[in-house]
């Protein structure tokens, strides 16, 4: 009986090919939509981290509350301290403090005068020590256009774009200018040793990159930072770890009335990440969801008239003594087959297409130029566990639900009146 | 006299629902058929010809009295037992042989056999048997598109016979051949009711089929008129 209905299936395209397209189809969207939003969201997760808050971050309550203003008068005292206990604590975690700043770049002419300003938005990060992972996690050795990284104090690497509109050399001083943590104006000369390019339009636009230390003294920020950044071991942002170490850090500040006293919050609601994700979970259901629909009603047509078509095969098979419900059976098993072999073509498909933009990419740097978003330039599929299986979901259920929609039509008639229908 | 009997069909009504109204399709029908007959029903369309072979047939059910067949009464039967008779003792063949347009010669024969537990090679001396009986040995492989009306319709005798039924039901099984295929599959079917004593029971307004009935059941208007044995 198997042989018999592998070799209908086989020979009677209608009945194979037809429905297989639909599943591979269906399963191909569904499959690459999952690797796509994946990759997007694992994207905008893993940048959102590395260049602004950290899995965990550590700010004081003043600062945690006017964030966006970058204000430096209100940064967290008594780093140093604080970066032990964690270490202590986390050890296999990495822990870095970070200074936001803003400014303008004045790059002064032989005669000292100025010759191009600019504003630009500024980042103190580790550059120096010698087993700092800033570098790596930033990305910074990779995204130098020209020159070197910074080797020594006083040396700083400038967006390359911002490189080209001042005009400026390697080896020329640049000269920021900036307000203390204490409020007063100042001025700290650097010079520029390398031009980068992150490959994201808001940083691209005018970063510069300097030693967070060399940024303490210009800002006069002894033992202060804007943040202190934590990362998960293995470097993947897990929502559930970052929360308990939250927790746990709260817990043990507590001191809600002073503004300067630490707090520390997670990737997910210091960034406003949070919505995405949820909705990046809920959109695949839905996905997989829509999919069962469409495909079921398309399969349950299609169903309906290969069931036309089929009644002859049913009436036989009536007459010569099958019972209704094996046939039924032996139509699900065919939609089973069907489902599976569809499901594998489209998942197929849909890992090819994903392994694509995952490799390539997809540049929509053109759409980002007024960008503010941590959002990377290049959008990339990222193929993870979810994407071999989540096919399977709409391509089996569809297949099978379609099947049984027709075949109840079948299941129900009376077995003369299908004789009767056989005759016209 | 009754223990003998396949088929025993006491005081049959058939009706089927027509909007409001009931429409009575057979009434009255007191019929006996015994192992071995030749039989047809005939008479003019619409007549309940169809009505009642797939009653005999356990396709359909009665809606008074009683048709026993092969001592299972129809009416009484679930359609798990309806499906065993047929699978066990019936055979059938229609007007538009209905045979398995993917399905090769040698399959479309096959499948009958194909729901009991029986090796292979069983069924394989079964299907060969069968067609060597109507005469299509040779074109075991072929499909049914590649076959002339007649060799499809010798297709689905061999269908029915492969079990060997204790009956065979004919629905018009030569309205769509020519004189020369219709004489054919009736000589065919004579031979194999001669040689295994398979019961025949044709229905049908056809000429043709008519001159080589044992005994001619006559039906109007859903009434037996008449009940020749011929001579
Ligand atoms: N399922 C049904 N519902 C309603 N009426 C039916 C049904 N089946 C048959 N009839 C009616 O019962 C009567 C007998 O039908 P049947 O098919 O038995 O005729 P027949 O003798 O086989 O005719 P033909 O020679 O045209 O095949 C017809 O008037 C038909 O319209
Ligand atoms: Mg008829």
């Amino acid at each position: 009986m198997i042989r018999f209905i592998i070799n209908g299936l086989l020979r009677d395209h209608h009945r194979s090919l037809f429905p297989i397209i639909i599943v591979a189809i269906g399963v191909w969207i569904t499959v690459f939509m999952q690797a796509y939003l994946s990759g997007v969201l694992g994207d905008m997760t893993d940048s959102t981290a590395r260049f602004s808050t950290g899995h965990v971050q550590i700010m004081s309550r003043a600062y945690a509350d006017n964030k966006d203003q970058v204000p430096n008068d209100l940064a967290l005292m008594g780093v140093e301290r604080i970066m032990t206990e964690m270490e202590a604590e986390y050890p296999e975690m990495t822990w870095v403090k970070r200074i936001n700043f803003g400014g303008l770049i004045d790059i002064p002419d032989e005669h000292g005068e100025t010759r191009s300003q600019a504003p630009v938005a500024g980042f103190g990060i580790d550059l120096l020590s010698p087993n700092s992972t800033e570098l790596h996690t930033m990305n910074v050795s990779k995204s130098v256009v020209r020159g070197h990284l910074p080797e020594n104090p006083g040396e700083i690497l400038i967006s390359e774009m911002l490189a080209e509109k001042l005009e400026v050399n390697l080896g020329d001083q640049a000269t920021l200018v900036t307000s203390t943590m204490f409020g007063s104006m100042t001025m700290h000369n650097f010079t520029v040793v390398g031009t980068i390019r992150f490959g994201i339009q808001a940083m691209d636009r005018g970063a510069i990159i300097a030693d967070v230390t060399d940024v303490q003294q210009a800002l006069d920020m002894q033992d202060a930072a804007g943040g202190i950044l934590g990362f998960l071991p293995n470097r993947v942002y897990d929502n559930e770890e970052a929360l308990a170490i939250v927790e746990k850090f709260n817990a043990g500040h507590t001191d809600e009335n002073d503004e300067f006293s630490p707090v520390m919050g997670n990737l997910v609601e210091l960034s406003n990440l949070g919505g995405y994700l949820t909705y990046a979970g809920q959109f695949s259901t839905y996905l997989v969801v829509i999919f069962v629909i469409i495909m079921s009603i398309v399969l349950w047509n299609a169903g309906l008239l290969g069931g036309l078509r089929r009644y002859g095969e049913v009436g036989v098979r009536l007459a010569i003594g099958e019972p209704k419900g094996h046939i039924y059976r032996s139509l699900i098993y065919e939609s089973v087959f069907i489902g599976i072999v569809g499901s594998i073509f489209g998942t197929a498909l849909g890992l090819g297409c994903a392994y694509w933009l995952q490799v390539v990419g997809l540049d929509i740097s053109a759409f980002m130029k007024n960008s503010s978003m941590m959002i990377p330039s290049v959008f990339r599929a990222e193929i993870t566990d979810q994407t071999y299986y989540i096919g399977f979901y709409p391509g089996l259920f569809a297949t099978v639900l379609g099947t049984m929609l027709s075949g109840i039509g079948i299941y129900k008639r009376q077995t003369a009146q299908l004789f009767k229908e056989l005759e016209v | 006299m009754n223990n003998s009997a396949l088929i025993t069909i006491t005081d049959l009504v058939k009706r089927f629902p027509m909007g409001k109204r009931e429409f009575t399709a057979l009434s009255n029908i007191n019929l006996t058929f015994n192992g071995g007959e030749f039989a047809g029903i005939i008479g003019p369309s619409g007549s309940g010809k169809t009505t009642l072979l797939n009653i005999i047939g356990s396709l359909d059910v009665p809606t008074e009295g009683k048709a026993v067949v092969l001592d299972n009464s129809v009416g009484n039967l679930n359609t798990r037992q309806s499906a065993d008779l047929r699978n066990q003792y019936l055979g059938f063949i229609f007007q538009t042989y209905n045979l398995l347009a993917v399905y090769t010669v040698f399959e479309n024969v096959e499948l009958p056999l194909l729901l009991l537990k029986m090796a292979a090679s069983e069924r394989r001396k079964l299907v060969n048997q069968s067609l060597e009986w109507v005469g299509l040995t040779d074109k075991v492989n072929s499909r049914p598109a590649q076959l002339s009306g007649g060799e499809c319709q010798r297709v689905s005798i061999a269908r029915a016979m492969v079990k060997e039924p204790k009956i065979v039901l004919a629905d018009e099984p030569t309205a769509n051949l020519d004189a020369k295929n219709s004489h054919h599959i009736l000589q065919t079917m004579e031979k194999l009711n001669a040689d295994l004593g398979t019961t025949f029971i044709f229905a049908t307004h056809d000429e043709k089929v008519i001159q080589y009935l044992k005994r001619k059941i006559s039906l109007e208007d859903g009434q037996v008129v008449a009940d020749e044995v011929k001579g």
